[in-house]
């Protein structure tokens, strides 16, 4: 995609790091001591740590992922909304108040504070490490997918700015600014993207998007045995063409700039429909759509073909209420672009062809997960284990655990968890019409699902796109500050503190949180960079499968089940943590990102919640019961 | 550094009730969630069929367990509240 870079854009970015940043200063100055730096002193009013949590939760992954994939598959990401919000469910009925009860700092404190186990603190560390790093990549993505349309800078330049950022706020004040920060942001979010719902129910559903969107063309061509020869516009030579499951498309030349082609044959006519192209040529030059990538010929795109009202196909709507937009949208058309890569006279081509899908399909799950047409039994067991892992996700994810150690009461936790759910639930409802707004409004940049929500939001003009852009960069600020404190908790209060009985002071154990924040950060925005090409909500939905795994069966059985043992709790964490890599690196997304066929993955399924997670409950009572009968046995012989 | 909570917490008489209520109340949304997963995973074009207003099942559904964890949280934390009120003012007296 080619992105024009804008001062206001900039401006605004600038203005909102420089606020974030004077808010992490002003509270750093106040952080003495180890509870000021891991909990905020525990005194943070529970409405403000309701819109924390807001933000905490709302990552990248939230708002450029969930709306990413709904303007490319409709329904399907807005499965993630409703899982990610379900999610909330367990945590407010069954974990919040037992684990304010419990806990201290860290997520390995709930869980250790019955038994005071070295094997507990340790694996319970290592998995908040990995479930925070597993988050962590996608939000770092999603750095680097804002800043190439924000500031016109590489990919990389995102991701480490964003991690110098966020290292600077977690490693000089810890969760009290990482608190402000998230709450200022989470607000922010929710009011921006309801502002940017309103504008798209006002504008309705129309044909064409806007005057200065790119409607792609259709040329009349005469074919010979299968094969095209000629096009009405002569100013277009033939260059060839070639067939890729039974598509077939055409290149085309005109003035000396390649162009592709999908061919289109009724009856006795054929006709081309123009396509977005991205060529690497033999000489290791990409071409998109023909041109260098400044030329600016990439363009946004997402209409619809057909716009239906009470039968009757129109041009377009006018200002629609939130029902009957849905309600017009699934009885319309709309025009999504489909994916075909291949080899064409030693060139790479990537060809991204109109695919028009009617709106009834776009309104109910299938596009991604398939559960109709071309329904597998691993593709029924792959939607079942996302739900299982969105569900039961949330409640396990230690950075959004600690924020129940922030506030003074059992009460503020629950009272905090019920304003962050109707506040994340009003977000997940916005994402709904935002991602099908950008799927109707040319809001999509085919080579990157990330970008949806700014771009629709830079059809309603560039002031607005550079907010929205401001608060999506803020947005992974927020989230990878807190995944950064968990992290730094983890490995310098529960490992060389605990763990490791390491003697510190305060003012130490709040150095060493400083050091591993650092520490995290650096990993964070290595594995950001390598990841760069993957949807962020995709990669979430993976650190919520591990998290389930690994920590959700040791919470509730820990709350629930009297004969839960130390060894248990261990062992299930170990098994649901590595169960849940392993399936993941032998799964066909994976594969994919070796350059390997996706369907040889030895793991069908895409998301290992299904098998991991009930796994990790299996672990847990089959060694609390041998270790349990072990210590009986043990007491009745002494 | 010993274990414990960030904060010092008051005896609450509650928990147990809560606890239960909790419990009772997670279970009653985990039907209605696992019921939208079965209906997709065993009848996806159920899922499309049009209901109430012209929308359909799945956006109803979809629509509908989000606002229902909303109300649901109101009407637990309405419930929990008024325990340990009673409870532990019967404590004090």
């Amino acid at each position: 995609m080619i992105y024009q870079v804008s001062s206001t854009a900039i401006g605004i970015f600038i203005f909102f790091v420089l606020t974030v940043l004077g808010l992490s200063f002003f509270f750093a100055r106040k952080t003495q001591s180890a509870s000021g730096y891991y909990a905020a002193g525990g005194q943070i009013h529970w409405a403000v740590n309701g819109i924390a949590f807001a933000g905490d939760y709302l990552s990248a992954a939230s708002f450029l992922g969930i709306c990413g994939m709904i303007a490319f598959f409709g329904y399907d990401g807005f499965l993630y909304s409703i899982g990610y919000l379900a999610g909330w469910v367990v945590a407010l009925f069954l974990v919040a108040e037992p684990l304010k009860r419990l806990g201290k700092y860290t997520f390995a404190d709930a869980l250790d504070a019955k038994f005071n186990s070295r094997a507990i603190k340790l694996t319970a560390a290592i998995s908040t490490l990995v479930v925070s790093i597993f988050y962590l990549i996608p939000q770092m993505v999603g750095a680097g997918a804002i800043v190439m349309p924000l500031l016109g800078l590489p990919h990389w330049v995102g991701v480490v700015l964003v991690g110098s950022i966020v290292i600077l706020i977690v490693a000089t004040a810890g969760m009290t600014s990482t608190t402000y920060v998230q709450f200022i942001k989470g607000g922010l979010l929710i009011v921006f993207s309801l502002i940017l719902v309103v504008l798209v129910l006002n504008k309705g559903i129309q044909r064409t998007p806007s005057s200065s969107y790119h409607m792609p063309m259709v040329l009349a061509a005469t074919l010979s045995d299968g094969r095209v020869t000629t096009v009405a516009d002569g100013s277009y030579q033939v260059l060839g063409q070639v067939a890729e499951k039974e598509i077939v498309f055409v290149k085309l030349a005109k003035a000396g700039i390649a162009s592709w082609w999908k061919l289109r044959v009724a009856g006795a006519t054929a006709d081309l429909e123009e396509t977005l192209s991205v060529v690497v040529t033999s000489a290791g030059d990409t071409l998109y759509n023909g041109e260098p990538k400044e030329a600016g010929k990439f363009y946004q795109v997402g209409h619809m073909s057909k716009v239906v009202v009470n039968g009757r196909e129109v041009e377009k709507t006018g200002p629609l209420g939130p029902f009957k937009y849905i309600k017009t949208l699934a009885a319309s058309e709309v025009v999504r672009f489909s994916k075909q890569a291949f080899g064409f006279a030693g060139e790479k081509v990537t060809l991204y062809y109109q695919n028009v899908t009617s709106g009834a399909d776009i309104m109910k799950p299938g596009l991604y997960y398939k559960l109709d047409k071309g329904a597998t039994l691993w593709s029924r067991l792959d939607f079942i284990s996302l739900m299982l892992a969105l569900f039961l996700g949330t409640s396990a994810l230690p950075h959004i655990l600690i924020r129940y150690y922030t506030v003074p009461s059992q009460r503020a936790a629950r009272k905090s968890t019920i304003v962050a759910i109707a506040a994340i639930g009003l977000f997940y409802i916005l994402t709904l019409f935002m991602g099908t707004g950008a799927m109707i409004n040319g809001g999509l940049d085919v080579g990157s699902s990330n970008m949806a929500a700014p771009l629709l939001a830079k059809t309603f003009g560039i002031t607005l796109f550079s907010i929205i852009s401001a608060i999506a960069f803020a947005t992974i600020l927020g989230t990878v500050s807190g995944l950064i404190v968990a992290s730094s908790g983890a490995v310098a209060h529960d490992l060389m503190d605990k763990y490791l009985k390491i003697e510190m002071t305060e003012k130490g154990k709040v150095r060493a949180g400083r050091i591993a924040a650092v520490g995290v950060g650096v990993v964070a925005i290595l594995l950001g960079i390598l990841f760069e090409k993957q949807n962020v909500n995709f990669l979430v939905g993976l650190a919520f499968a591990i998290a389930a795994s690994a920590n959700l069966p040791a919470i509730l059985m820990l709350l629930f089940w009297k004969r839960t043992t130390s060894k248990g709790i261990a062992a299930a964490i170990v098994v649901g943590m590595l169960t849940a890599l392993i399936l993941i690196l032998f799964s066909p997304t994976l594969y994919e990102i070796y350059g390997l066929p996706p369907a040889s993955a030895p793991f069908p399924l895409q998301n290992p919640g299904i098998i991991s997670i009930p796994l990790g409950f299996i672990t847990l009572i089959v060694v609390s019961l041998l270790t349990k009968k072990r210590k009986t046995v043990a007491a009745e012989q002494a | 550094m010993l274990h414990g909570p960030s904060v010092e917490l008051g005896k609450d008489r509650s928990v147990p009730k809560k606890t239960r209520l909790g419990v009772v109340m997670f279970i009653i949304y985990m039907v209605i969630y696992a019921g939208f997963v079965f209906i997709g995973a065993r009848f996806p074009k159920a899922l499309g069929a049009r209901l109430a207003g012209g929308q359909n099942l799945a956006f109803l559904y979809g629509m509908g367990l989000i606002v229902l964890a909303a109300v649901m949280g109101l009407i637990y934390n309405f419930l929990c509240t008024r325990l340990e009120d009673r409870m532990n003012e019967e404590e004090q007296s």
